[in-house]
């Protein structure tokens, strides 16, 4: 900056030589000089204010940014929140409608190889080998030396034998924690729960995936960490389920039967109390899935679910109570049963050939189960209102039961449904379907013509289902019903005080080629009790059983699938807590007499 | 004056800081106890998942039905039966004790009571 000197020679010489005051000259240059010092003060002072209002703002702001992250950061120390998800068992647990466990986690180590921490290989897999026969010493000892840095040795370990490798003392053996499903019940309700198995896998963890049953179809809530701690409940009675498998595998062996089935239905809710199927297995050692031969020969074959048969006559409730709720017929209408029927090339005779006829009221084509009879009350109907009919009760779809297996097994009907077709549909053969459909159907029926929809889920509320046949029509077949047991073909299946009504269906077994074979028989017996007020729905199906403790031997499902059922219903109904309706006699009475 | 203040100030400062210094160790103290506490909790929820497993596993319906068997001459258990279900009528009073005297009948003679006062009720009117 240069300096402008106060008072100029040039300017006061100037000023002296026009005789003006030069002092006026030196104060004009002061108040300049004095104006510019001014100014530049007051730019340093902006300055200054501007660089501390800035420092403010900026504390400010870093304060507010603290305060925002802490506002919106999860309230938790680090140090914590590792150690949380180790608390929660991953997989929720599965109990039955009064809690008992069903399945369950246990935690325990899988067992693998750092080979380059080996100290002596030959050593390790000679032990190993000794402690779990399943290996292969050549082999272990191969894989350990070929090269690779890491291999497994085995998915799970119990505590005992953890103890034993560690006494090993191998340093290249490591153990991994594994949570292993368990099924403290062994074979009970095997075909319910299914299995579970082991997904993606790591060193430190791996996830338990279901394979089957409720365990795969509620793989996503069991595996929800939401709801982790939250058992599944299932509509399962442990106690009635064991009392049905045990009575089932009685008759499947008493009756040299290839397999069974049973299903136990509350019928205003569609829950299932017991669903047992055989043969059975045992889902913590389940078996791999079979790849050769009839899927129905492996035990994983759920006979009660995924068996699509034809099951014959116990159909034939459906066409009488449909009749009904149209009004073409009541339960003494009489119905032509002159056998045999011949419809065009078609001859539909009687079971061994017997005639019924020439007529017989509705009540009685049930009770004594008339082939020809039903025949008739299903031309009657016709073909589109039964089809209508039969796809109401939910017969031509997968049961919506909550198995993975359930959706696959879809009912087999005709594509056209001829006339010819509508006969025999009456009387349950030309169409088949599962025992799971037929129990919710007949569960409809019970439940007064509302729809009933089958669930293994413990539900709290009963199931709204619309109406599919008039109450009163709903009512009159179970009198029906009750009129097979006490008069008809099911006379072994009365239980004194509950009032068991039912209908039996003895069907042959289809050929692979086509055709029936003649020998081989599913019989199913699908009962309903208490009749006055029906609680309780039972499905049995028995596959190729034969009864021969008589001098013929009987493949018909009232020498079969009714005994077993019968046995059931006398050991669950007590625990159901059903009373019996007439009370029986006390042991040592004392009668009043009179001489 | 002003060297009280300062004299003053410098114990404060003492003190604040001893507390903090304090502070900050029982807080990591305190963090490392939850720590420790929720090792413990995760230990003990595993065991007592394992105890509920062995649990289901010992009441599992199999064994217990062969122990009601090995003990049926003591335990003499059968599956129930629909004959079981009795009525309260059919359920014996005790038979009197030497000791405590005749067995309290109040009960007894509380549920036949109602029946008595409706008879005499028309008797007590004039």
């Amino acid at each position: 900056m240069t300096r402008i000197p106060l008072r100029p020679l040039a300017r006061i010489l100037q000023a002296r030589a026009s005789g003006a005051n030069p002092d006026r000259i030196e104060q004009e240059n002061l108040a300049l000089r004095h104006q510019s010092m001014r100014e530049a003060q007051r730019n340093q002072s902006q300055m200054r204010i501007f660089l501390l209002a800035a420092a403010f703002f900026s504390a400010y702001a870093l304060i507010a940014l603290q305060m925002g992250k802490l506002a919106a950061s999860e309230p938790a120390e680090p140090r914590l929140a590792q150690i949380g998800p180790s608390i929660n068992a991953s997989r929720a647990d599965i109990v039955d409608r009064n809690g008992n466990v069903l399945a369950t986690n246990l935690s325990t180590h899988a067992l693998y190889v750092q080979t380059r921490d080996l100290v002596d290989p030959p050593n390790v897999a000679s032990k190993l080998a000794a402690l779990f026969p399943e290996l292969d010493e050549a082999a272990l000892l191969r894989r350990m030396t070929d090269g690779r840095s890491f291999l497994w040795v085995r998915r799970t370990l119990s505590p005992e034998q953890m103890q034993l490798v560690h006494e090993i003392g191998d340093p290249g053996l490591l153990f991994g924690a594994r949570e292993m499903r368990l099924y403290p019940n062994g074979q009970l309700a095997a075909h319910v729960l299914g299995g579970a198995g082991f997904g993606q896998e790591g060193v430190d963890s791996a996830e338990v995936i279901g394979v089957a049953g409720v365990e795969k179809a509620m793989d996503g809530r069991l595996r929800d960490p939401a709801s982790a701690g939250k058992p599944l409940v299932l509509s399962l009675d442990l106690t009635v389920q064991t009392t049905v498998e045990e009575v089932l595998q009685t008759g499947i062996s008493m009756l040299s039967a290839k397999g069974g089935a049973a299903i136990l239905m509350e019928v205003q809710t569609g829950e299932i109390v017991a669903l047992a199927a055989g043969p059975t297995f045992d889902p913590n050692d389940r078996p791999a899935n079979p790849t050769s031969g009839n899927p129905d020969d492996s035990p994983l074959f759920n006979r009660a679910v995924q068996g699509v048969y034809e099951l014959g006559s116990i159909f034939k409730i459906f066409a009488a109570a449909q009749a009904m709720d149209l009004g073409l017929l009541n339960p003494g209408s009489m119905v032509d049963a002159n056998a045999p029927m011949i419809w065009g090339k078609h001859k539909i005779e009687e079971f061994e050939g017997k005639n019924y006829g020439p007529l017989l009221s509705v009540s009685d084509v049930i009770a004594k189960s008339s082939n020809v009879g039903s025949a008739h009350i299903g031309l009657m109907i016709g073909a589109e209102r039964q089809q209508a009919f039969l796809k109401a009760l939910g017969l031509f779809d997968p049961s919506p039961v909550e198995l993975i297996e359930a959706p696959s097994a879809r009912p087999l009907r005709p594509d056209r449904w001829t006339e010819l077709v509508t006969i025999t549909a009456s009387y349950g053969h030309g169409i088949s379907g599962s025992p799971m459909n037929i129990a919710a159907a007949y569960a409809t029926l019970a439940n007064g013509g509302r729809l009933v929809k089958p669930t293994i889920l413990h539900r709290d509320s009963p199931y709204n289902g619309p109406q599919v046949l008039s109450e009163a029509a709903a009512d009159e077949s179970m009198t029906m019903l009750r009129r097979v047991v006490t008069e008809g073909t099911a006379s072994f299946g009365e239980v004194a005080g509950y009032e068991v009504g039912g209908k039996t269906g003895t069907a042959d077994k289809v050929k692979k080629g086509g055709g029936y074979y003649e020998d081989k028989v599913i019989n199913t017996f699908a009962a309903v009790f208490p009749i006055s007020d029906p609680k309780y729905v039972l499905i049995v199906t028995l596959d190729e059983p034969v009864e021969t403790s008589g001098a013929t031997v009987k493949r018909t499902a009232g020498w079969t699938a009714v005994p077993v059922a019968a046995e059931i219903i006398r050991r669950t109904a007590p625990l159901l807590g059903l009373r019996p309706l007439v009370e029986p006699a006390a042991k040592n009475a004392i009668l009043p007499v009179s001489n | 004056m002003r060297p009280i203040i300062y004299v003053l100030g410098f114990l404060v400062l003492i003190g604040l800081g001893s507390w903090a210094y304090r502070e900050n160790y029982a807080t990591q103290n305190a963090l490392r106890q939850v720590s420790d506490l929720q090792n413990e909790i995760a230990l003990l929820r595993e065991s007592l998942a394992v105890q509920r497993a062995e649990w289901a596993y010992l009441n599992r319906p199999d064994r217990l039905r062969e122990l009601v068997t090995l003990n049926f001459d003591r335990l003499g258990l059968f599956p129930m039966e629909p004959t079981q279900f009795g009525a309260a009528s059919d359920i014996a009073y005790p038979a009197p004790d030497a000791l405590l005297g005749p067995p309290d009948t109040s009960l007894e003679q509380g549920l036949s009571a109602p029946a008595q006062p409706a008879a005499d009720a028309p008797e007590g009117q004039p």
